[in-house]
């Protein structure tokens, strides 16, 4: 019945043309990939967004001081919402400006030393040459102090510091960078403002003490505390095309099915099933991401079965997928892996007990297996050993012989039988030996 | 400025040369109670010279003083040998504009040239001074306040002197002071010893040599011949001169700065020709006369055979026919010895007469206006402009040597700092010369020439140098609002950066810092004291407050005058790094660490005459540990030296400091005084919060008592205390049910308490999906069944799949598994081993289990 529905649908609109259709590609892709900007939407956040944006109001308004960190786990719109405020805030008359922002990344500055220089460059001040500052770390350091040191609450332009991944900073020497960006912060000097953006939940923990003492301790915490079907709704916005879409016929019979797919138990039980994986919106777009890539001009319309098929993709085990790919030589030594491990409780092994086990097998069970040379054993094994199938515990060194050196297998039980199941071609006596465990001892 | 850099050469030969002080002649009068004896002078004999000077009572003297720069004067007044044979002198100070107070040098109401001294009537300075610090004796000529300043041309040499000052006010010389100085001068100018005005026991072998030059150069024409070679061996020259010369002794070559017109004479001293081509080089690199250049250059080895000593003789016979002479005609006016002054001046009037080219001699010939003149640069100007000049250079071909010279202008020393830039381009030729033609400026000037050096902004779109550039921030284009409502004045005045008019709850040790502070003040001795306290408790704000009400009391000549210098270990990069900053916050001096802690020692530990008491605050003490703990040793030594008059506050926020990270020498210069700070009690807490709301009714009274003792219980931080407090007035601000009087109350506060201390981990176990949630039961499920708290991911793994069988879910992949893994690990809630160990990576929780138990449960 899906089927027939969905062909119904490829009937209406064959009309679309491609332009049509790379417009929507282009504008879904683009959401899907440019999360941080200012542009999307907001989901569930909107009480912090009004506690950041209220800061920021009174640091340009009133010039006060603050400092506040912006906690919350991977792509739950840390980055977002701050854009969004600075967005918002940037409109604001009293406020154009009337703002200086400096922008760090503790992936970029990854010193003090590179974090000040670029504090410099950003701000402009007068020991910046083009685009280089003078002047060795400790000239830096203090010509900055001494310039926030000289401005004043209502007649200095206020700065927005923004340290983003903030737990790398924390690491920096004696936190000289933190401690005097909060030491100004609460001091009467020029007024400044320091979000810090950071996963980690035990941040605090990890400033040090005086450090801790001069942050104000605001924290804005950003959970993804949306349920289920807030979930539907950000799925349903994020797809539907927006009002200005040139061609609006075909803009409105795509929403039409949007919503018709919002609705779909299919596409329910995907969603389901990654929303119990991971409430991470960046996933959610990439899986529509996949999803999106099937629209083509032949099939103008996203159907359950793509977001299905997407889920799958999006799902798969990537060791198993590698599994699939190998000989059934390398099979055979991972399944007498496979039994060392259940064998010795997981201790690890060579290659001389792998080939033992191997031979094993051969004399007494296969039947349709050749009994291959050791050196070709080997080589087979080697293989498994660049795919980092197996690990060695240690470095390979010079003086070790190969066949001895200790192993481990990075692959579980199950992941080795569900990649047997779907093996093309894999001999029956293989799949037996896999499954009896320590039976055909 | 001169006067600056000759005084540096001084000390310079000092340093090398020792110096014997011996008694001139028999002691005059012998006190036989005091052991002392008087005698009418002093003698100086250099070691390495073998010079000797006679300075006797009544000489006007420079002494040596805080800044190695700058000598104080005095006029000696007695000489006696006390009891413990030690020479001492008494004089009568005279003090330099710069050690008048910034604020109060706006009484004059006119230009102080740096020749000008005032009668120093300052109680307060210690007028008996050791016979050592004498360095040798100059002129000062008392004026009458109308008199102008006579342009001379041995400035290092000669002050004047017209008002005294007494501390507060500046007055006219009384007219016995008047005459006394008067006769003084009339004696002091027969001198005593063979060399006249040169005194012999600072000069080192170069500066016989020089010397040598200045009379040998009296004879006309006598070193016009030894010109010849190219500017670039002119450049490399100078540079091996300075490596070989400079870096010992960075002054010499600015010692003998004098000024006179002498074009023809060609005088110069060999270490100032060198000067006078840097300056040559300057000036015209930018104006294309490469001609002329060349002809400006000199060979021969300076050092060595002084009657060979090059000239700029040259330039006289160039001058005529360069397209810009004026450049080195100003160069020229710099240097004659004393003596010869009065004939130059007339010379240079002939020849005024007779060319057609015209000097300006200082203010004396105010109206002599030149359409070719043009001051001079200084050497100095030209580094802080080297990057302005670089860009014009490139027109010539001599780029090389240029950028090479002008790195080691930049290397040079920098007290020069206050000079006023001076971009050497083209198109300010004019505008400088006109400036220079203004009587005004030409009579304020009298430092190194007789033209004042004109001021001059860099031309726009130019880069700045970053030498000079002003640390500021841009200011704010709307004026900021005034708080507008009740809260808002309450969230003012809460926030941590509001200064109160007092201290609460601090008052004890308000009081023991400030009479530790005080009796050191009085006795005019040193000393350290240790404060220490947890964050938060007001060390460093009780500290500035004390010296804010001891500068107030200074002020108000209650107490004696004193210096402030702060560092945070905090705000240095390096412990190193403190040197850098004491010395520049004492002296204004900018040197590298290892310098700065040579001078300071030297500073601190030898006696100075006339020196403050210097307070030093160290803030975050322990940043200053190093290894080997020199730093830390040095601050705490400087206070034990008898003439240091050093005293240290040193802060820290761990009370046994001392005890835990201190060499035993270190922790014994620091002494006993000590001074910790408790945390404070709740009852502190509540006062400090309604001293600051004061009438602004803002909070209820329960509301700050909750805050308080939370936070008292905590950690007693006031820095929380107020944050919270500042917090609950926005939350109260955003309150959905609207009272008409908004006042905070125990709601709003104990949800900004909530906000800031609660534990994130439990919320972020809510908050987090499904799968993620199984993990963490799988996890201690895994760590029931093994007993310990560690397990692979493989294990976990397992675990997980049997409570997904359970409830009925589908198990995750692998992949899958790892994703919710290095998730949770990103927060922190797991503790995670490096990823590449796949399946065989240990897990830990990064909270205790039950928090767990308790986070999952509540579902």
């Amino acid at each position: 019945m899906k089927s027939a529905m969905s062909k119904r649908k490829l009937k209406d609109t064959c009309g679309a043309s491609a332009e049509c259709i790379s417009q929507v590609q282009k504008i879904l892709r683009e959401r899907f990939c440019h999360r941080p900007s200012a542009t999307g939407k907001l989901f569930g956040i909107e009480f912090q967004y009004r506690h950041l944006l209220e800061l920021l109001k009174r640091t340009t308004l009133h010039g006060e001081s603050n400092s506040a960190l912006i906690v919350g786990p991977r792509g739950s719109g840390k980055t977002t919402l701050l854009n969004h405020v600075l967005k918002d805030l940037r409109e604001m008359k009293q406020v154009r400006g009337n703002l200086l922002e400096v922008h760090l990344n503790g992936l970029l500055q990854t010193s003090d030393k590179v974090a000040l220089k670029e504090i410099t460059r950003q701000l402009q001040l007068e020991n910046v040459v083009g685009d280089k500052v003078f002047g060795s770390f400790a000239e830096t350091l203090a010509f900055l102090l001494e310039a926030l040191r000289k401005g004043d609450r209502t007649s200095s332009c206020p700065v927005l510091f923004v340290l983003d991944e903030f737990d790398l900073f924390v690491h920096h020497k004696n936190q000289t960078l933190l401690y005097n960006l909060f030491d100004i912060s609460q001091s009467a000097q020029t007024p400044v403002t320091i979000i810090g953006l950071t996963c980690r939940q035990d941040i605090l923990e990890l400033l040090e003490k005086r450090v801790k003492s001069r942050f104000s301790h605001r924290q804005i915490y950003l959970m993804n505390s949306f349920d289920f079907k807030q979930y539907v709704k950000i799925f349903k916005e994020q797809l539907s095309l927006p009002a200005e879409f040139p061609d609006e016929p075909f803009a409105q019979k795509w929403n039409d099915n949007i919503q018709h797919l919002s609705e779909d138990k299919i596409v329910q039980d995907v969603l389901q099933n990654l929303f119990h994986h991971t409430k991470d919106l960046r996933s959610l777009y990439f899986l529509l991401m996949l999803a999106v890539s099937a629209v083509t001009v032949h099939h103008p319309l996203l159907t359950a079965a793509d977001l299905q098929e997407a889920s799958r993709q999006h799902g798969t085990d990537s060791k198993a997928n590698i599994v699939h790919g190998l000989s059934v030589l390398e099979i055979c030594l991972i399944i007498a892996m496979k039994h060392l491990n259940d064998v010795y409780d997981g201790e690890p092994f060579n290659f001389q007990m792998v080939y033992n086990e191997f031979q094993k097998f051969i004399q007494r069970k296969a039947h349709s297996m050749y009994n291959f040379e050791k050196p070709v054993v080997m080589k087979a094994f080697e293989h498994l050993l660049q795919l980092e199938l197996v690990k060695p515990l240690e470095r390979p060194s010079a003086r070790a012989q190969r066949e001895y050196l200790l192993m481990r297998l990075l692959l579980d039980n199950t992941q080795i039988m569900d990649a047997l199941q779907v093996y093309p071609n894999c001999p029956t006596d293989v799949k037996q030996w896999a499954a009896s465990s320590l039976s055909w001892l | 400025m001169s006067q600056n850099s000759f005084s540096l050469g001084i000390m310079n030969t000092r340093q090398q040369s020792k110096l014997i002080y011996s008694w001139y002649g028999k002691p005059m009068s012998s006190d036989r109670k005091l052991r002392t004896s008087q005698y009418k002078g002093i003698v100086i004999t250099s070691e390495s010279s073998r010079t000797e000077t006679c300075i006797q009572l009544g000489d006007f003297i420079l002494v040596e003083g805080v800044n190695a720069d700058r000598p104080y004067v005095a006029q000696l007044l007695d000489l006696y040998e006390d009891g413990a044979q030690h020479k001492r002198a008494v004089v009568q100070w005279f003090c330099h504009i710069g050690e008048i107070p910034q604020n109060k040098r706006k009484l004059l109401k006119r230009e102080i040239s740096p020749q000008e001294v005032f009668f120093d009537q300052v109680l307060g300075y210690d007028t008996d001074i050791d016979a050592q610090t004498i360095i040798k004796s100059i002129m000062v000529i008392p004026l009458h306040p109308e008199e102008e300043l006579p342009i001379t041309l041995n400035k290092e040499q000669t002050f004047y002197v017209k008002q005294s000052w007494d501390g507060k006010c500046f007055k006219a010389l009384s007219p016995d002071t008047f005459s006394k100085l008067k006769a003084k001068k009339k004696k002091g100018s027969t001198p005593d010893s063979s060399e006249p005005f040169i005194p012999s026991d600072i000069l080192t072998p170069l500066k016989k040599e020089t010397e040598s030059v200045v009379r040998s150069a009296t004879k006309p024409k006598n070193a016009e011949s030894k010109h010849s070679v190219s500017k670039s061996s002119l450049a490399k020259e100078r540079q091996s001169q300075r490596a070989a010369n400079d870096i010992k002794t960075p002054t010499a070559r600015k010692k003998l700065e004098l000024s006179s017109p002498t074009r023809s004479k060609g005088r110069l001293l060999g270490s100032e020709v060198l000067d006078l081509l840097d300056d040559d080089r300057d000036a015209i690199a930018p104006l294309e006369s490469a001609a002329t250049k060349r002809k400006v250059t000199f060979t021969s080895d300076i050092l060595g055979s002084p009657p060979k000593i090059p000239c700029s003789s040259d330039k006289s016979k160039s001058v005529s026919d360069t397209a810009e002479p004026c450049q080195r005609f100003s160069d020229t006016i710099r240097l004659s010895p004393y003596p010869k002054a009065k004939d130059f001046s007339e010379k240079a009037k002939n020849l005024h007469m007779e060319d057609d080219i015209i000097f300006l001699v200082g203010h004396q010939k105010p109206g002599t206006q030149s359409p070719v003149l043009t001051p001079r640069s200084r050497r100095t100007c030209a580094q802080r402009t080297s990057a302005l000049i670089a860009q014009h250079i490139s027109v010539l071909n001599q780029e090389d040597d240029l950028s090479s010279s002008d790195s080691s202008y930049s290397s040079s020393s920098e007290e020069e700092e206050e000079e006023e830039d001076v971009p050497c381009t083209p198109e300010k030729k004019t505008k400088s010369s006109r400036i220079f033609s203004t009587p005004k400026s030409s009579s304020k000037s009298s430092v190194h020439t007789p033209a004042k050096t004109p001021k001059k902004t860099p031309l726009p779109g130019t880069p700045k140098t970053p030498r000079n550039a002003t640390p500021e921030i841009p200011r704010r284009s709307h004026a900021a609002q005034k708080p507008a409502s009740v809260l808002e004045e309450a969230r003012l005045r809460l926030h941590v950066s509001a200064v109160p008019e007092s201290l609460p709850c601090r008052e004890e040790e308000f009081q023991d810092i400030y009479n530790f502070v005080e009796s050191k003040l009085i006795d005019g001795t040193g000393g350290c004291m240790y404060i220490s306290g947890v964050p938060g408790t007001g060390k460093t704000a009780t500290v500035h407050e004390v010296i804010r009400c001891l500068q107030q009391a200074a002020e108000n000549d209650e107490l004696p005058p004193f210096q402030l210098v702060e560092i945070n270990g905090m705000k240095l990069t390096d412990p190193h790094q403190a040197y850098v900053q004491i010395l520049e916050l004492l002296t204004g001096q900018k040197v590298t660490a290892t310098h700065a802690a040579v001078l300071l020692a030297k500073l601190f530990n030898t006696p100075g005459p006339k020196r403050k008491t210097t307070v030093l605050i160290v803030d975050e003490l322990d940043l200053l540990w190093t290894r080997k703990q020199n730093v830390m040793y040095n601050l705490f030594d400087w206070p034990t030296q008898k003439h240091s008059k050093l005293i240290i506050l040193a802060i820290a926020n761990t009370m046994d400091l001392p005890e835990r990270i201190m060499m035993n020498r270190v922790a014994s210069r620091l002494g006993l005084t000590r001074m910790a700070f408790q945390p404070y009690t709740y009852k502190q807490l509540q006062h400090i919060i309604s001293s600051r709301l004061k009438d602004v009714k803002a909070f209820e009274e329960d509301a700050i008592q909750l805050v308080s003792r939370k936070v008292a219980a905590l950690s007693g931080d006031a820095r929380r205390c107020l944050d919270i407090c500042r917090r609950a007035t926005e939350i109260c601000e955003f309150a959905e049910p609207k009272r008409s009087p908004e006042i905070v109350g125990m709601a709003h506060v104990t949800e900004a308490i909530d906000e800031m201390f609660s534990s994130p981990y439990i919320n972020a176990i809510r908050n987090a999906s499904l799968h993620e949630q199984i993990f963490l039961k799988a996890i201690l499920a895994e760590f029931r069944r093994a007993g310990v708290e560690e397990a692979t991911v493989q294990q976990v793994y397992h675990q997980h799949m049997a409570l997904c069988r359970i409830e009925g879910m589908q198990r995750p992949t692998v992949s899958e598994m790892m994703a919710i893994c290095s998730r949770l690990g990103a927060s922190r809630l797991l503790l995670l081993e490096a990823s590449n160990k796949y399946l065989h990576m240990r897990v830990r929780l990064n909270l205790s289990q039950d928090d767990v138990m308790y986070a999952l449960r509540e579902e």
